[in-house]
């Protein structure tokens, strides 16, 4: 018997969950390379390159291009989020709305187990959760929010370049916050969080991968995750 | 001062103005305000038929910049017949009358035409404990505010003092100073900001008034939408080097020579709204932009506060003048780096124990079968 076979373990005991469905998947991913091109441009947009050139400027429009990419990738962005949204209505109760509302006594219970577990590294029962665990859709929670604040600062300073009424419709923003300057600040600064939640997401994925071991990390790719059987069935009935 | 008021076709030919003038100012006016052509002739037939309203111009916190500038408006007529005629019942800084003269004027014109008057207020107003840093014969303005805006028909706040505060109302706001719309609920007011704003658009707004009976058609921060709706970046002569991506870099630079994109020297055209770009200053002859400068985006609220002037992106709030939100993203950012790699270290040697359970547990479940 070779190492390898005897770290394996026996299927007959594993049951693997379907957590995230097709298109919770789809919407993942969407996400990912929407968020991705929009904080990329977004930060050329912010802080252009001394890009030189002699011809004159009607022969040329990168900038414009950068900027035409981060507004399609703005819509995508959104149209995303809705089909999110109708997710977590029409979904299995893993995509559900419910899960991401820290309003319940247990959710704020499993909230510290998990700080104090996967965070701290304190010790303590280990904790098996099938969908999210609460701080993760704590994380998210906070996250949506920072989602619709960029979609409304965003449509908000585009207004001044749209008569189109769905751009309007944001446009009561720029006057609450103080004019288009403060928007665009707030904007620009709301990109860093992605940038930092992105940081730690991934992170915390591969954490959970490596130390649980039940396909944390391929569950976004397959939708699947694996637990022992009994704990399976003691969770679900 | 009660006798039937003149029109203002009316004064504008006892002045000597000949009517081929006065045709040349309605279409200016009808032109600045944004009417169609078919509108000129109702702008002529509205100030040869209508009598002129009583005006009052009122000065708070203010340097006086927007009558320099409403003065300076390219069409003679505007200052000789707005300012000289239309009607100026009451402004501190032109008016012949001075002492209890100038303030029986003032209280005539609000008793008298009581509901018909425009007000006209420029400055903003300081409240609270700091009431008094502003007063006029003794009464602070807030007192003096509160009594003239009662009896207007309309407000109109000139200039950024009046609509937003401007510099005497930037952090840490030592006098209160509070813009008009702040302090006067239901009346009608239209905010004309700018520092100054430019004379053509302070006159277009009146004549929009006298025009239509009614005030012009305003956008979400009560600024008339004929001068306001665009931002300089839109109107700008320079904008295709911004689409081009073609920067100044600083203001020495063969790119500030070529006449490029001040975006990076700290522009605010992209975020500022106004008609400098269209209108332009000194009867048409330029603005702040075209004479190489960035826009300090002196028509919007706070602009003080959005400083530097010379930088893209404003300070970060709390975090000192040489922080921006890119410095404190990357030092968050890092943080977080940091905080990563320690967790990953921690949590490498604590949970060793538990994965190594984990392996065993596999091992002994397949020993068993």
């Amino acid at each position: 018997m070779t190492q390898t076979t005897t770290r394996m373990m026996k299927w007959d005991n594993m049951r693997r969950v379907y957590v995230y469905s097709v298109p919770t998947r789809i919407f993942h991913w969407l996400n990912v390379l929407a968020i991705l091109t929009l904080i990329l441009t977004g930060y050329v947009i912010g802080n252009p390159p001394a890009l030189m050139s002699n011809k004159e400027a009607s022969f040329g429009y990168w900038f414009g291009t950068i900027r035409f990419i981060h507004f399609v990738a703005a819509i995508i962005f959104v149209l995303n989020f809705i089909f999110r949204i109708y997710i977590s209505f029409a979904g299995n109760k893993y995509e559900n709305w419910r899960s991401f509302l820290p309003v319940s006594k247990r959710f704020w219970k499993s909230f510290w187990q998990a700080l104090k577990l996967d965070i701290f590294q304190m010790k303590g029962k280990e904790m098996i959760i099938i969908g999210h665990n609460p701080l993760a859709s704590f994380t998210y929670f906070i996250l949506f929010i920072v989602f619709i604040f960029q979609i409304i600062s965003g449509f908000g300073m585009y207004a001044a370049m749209s008569d189109k009424a769905i751009y309007q419709a944001f446009v009561w923003i720029v006057p609450l916050m103080g004019g288009d300057a403060a928007v665009r600040f707030w904007h620009h600064m709301a990109t860093w969080f992605f940038v930092i939640f992105s940081m730690f997401h991934v992170y915390l994925v591969f954490y959970h991968d490596s130390v649980e071991g039940r396909g944390m990390l391929s569950s976004m790719a397959g939708g699947w995750k694996f637990f022992k059987k009994d704990i399976y069935l003691k969770k679900e009935n | 001062m009660t006798k039937q008021a003149n029109t203002l076709y009316q004064e504008i030919r006892q002045k000597g103005y000949s009517r081929r003038d006065f045709m040349k100012f309605c279409s200016t006016m009808a032109a600045f305000i944004g009417i169609e052509a078919h509108g000129i002739g109702r702008v002529a037939h509205a100030l040869e038929t209508k009598p002129r309203p009583p005006v009052v111009w009122m000065h708070f916190q203010e340097c006086t910049c927007c009558s320099e500038s409403f003065i300076r408006s390219s069409h003679p007529i505007v200052a000789d017949i707005l300012l000289d005629n239309i009607s100026l019942n009451y402004t501190e800084t032109l008016q012949a009358a001075s002492g209890h003269m100038a303030e029986k004027s003032l209280h005539d014109t609000i008793t008298n035409h009581h509901g018909e008057y425009i007000l006209l207020v420029e400055g903003s107003v300081p409240t609270g404990d700091q009431e008094y840093c502003c007063c006029i014969g003794g009464r602070s303005a807030l007192d003096i505010l509160k009594e003239v805006a009662e009896g207007a028909k309309a407000i109109i706040a000139w200039g950024s003092c009046a609509s937003n505060g401007c510099v005497q109302a930037a952090s840490p706001n030592p006098t209160s100073a509070t813009p008009i719309h702040k302090i006067i609920k239901g009346k009608p007011i239209v905010k004309v900001p700018g520092c100054p704003p430019i004379g053509e658009v302070m006159a277009g707004v009146i004549v929009h008034v006298l025009t239509f009976d009614r005030l012009p058609e305003l956008d979400s921060s009560g600024r008339p939408k004929a001068f306001y709706s665009r931002r300089i970046h839109d109107t700008c002569y320079r904008r295709p080097n911004y689409d081009a991506g073609l920067f100044v870099e600083s203001f020495d630079d063969a790119n500030a020579k070529k006449g490029y994109c001040l975006y990076k020297m700290g522009c605010r055209g992209p975020v500022t709204y106004n008609a400098c770009g269209v209108t332009r200053w000194n009867n048409g002859v330029g603005f702040p932009i075209q004479a190489g400068h960035g826009c300090i985006g002196c028509s919007e609220a706070n602009f003080w506060d959005n400083g530097p002037f010379y930088r893209h992106l404003a300070s970060f709030p709390g975090f000192g003048i040489e922080s921006t939100a890119d410095k404190v993203g990357l030092v968050a950012t890092g943080a977080t780096a940091v905080a990563i790699a320690a967790h990953a270290t921690l949590s490498t040697i604590r949970q060793r124990k538990n994965v190594q359970e984990k392996v065993d547990e596999s091992k002994a479940e397949f020993e068993q079968n």
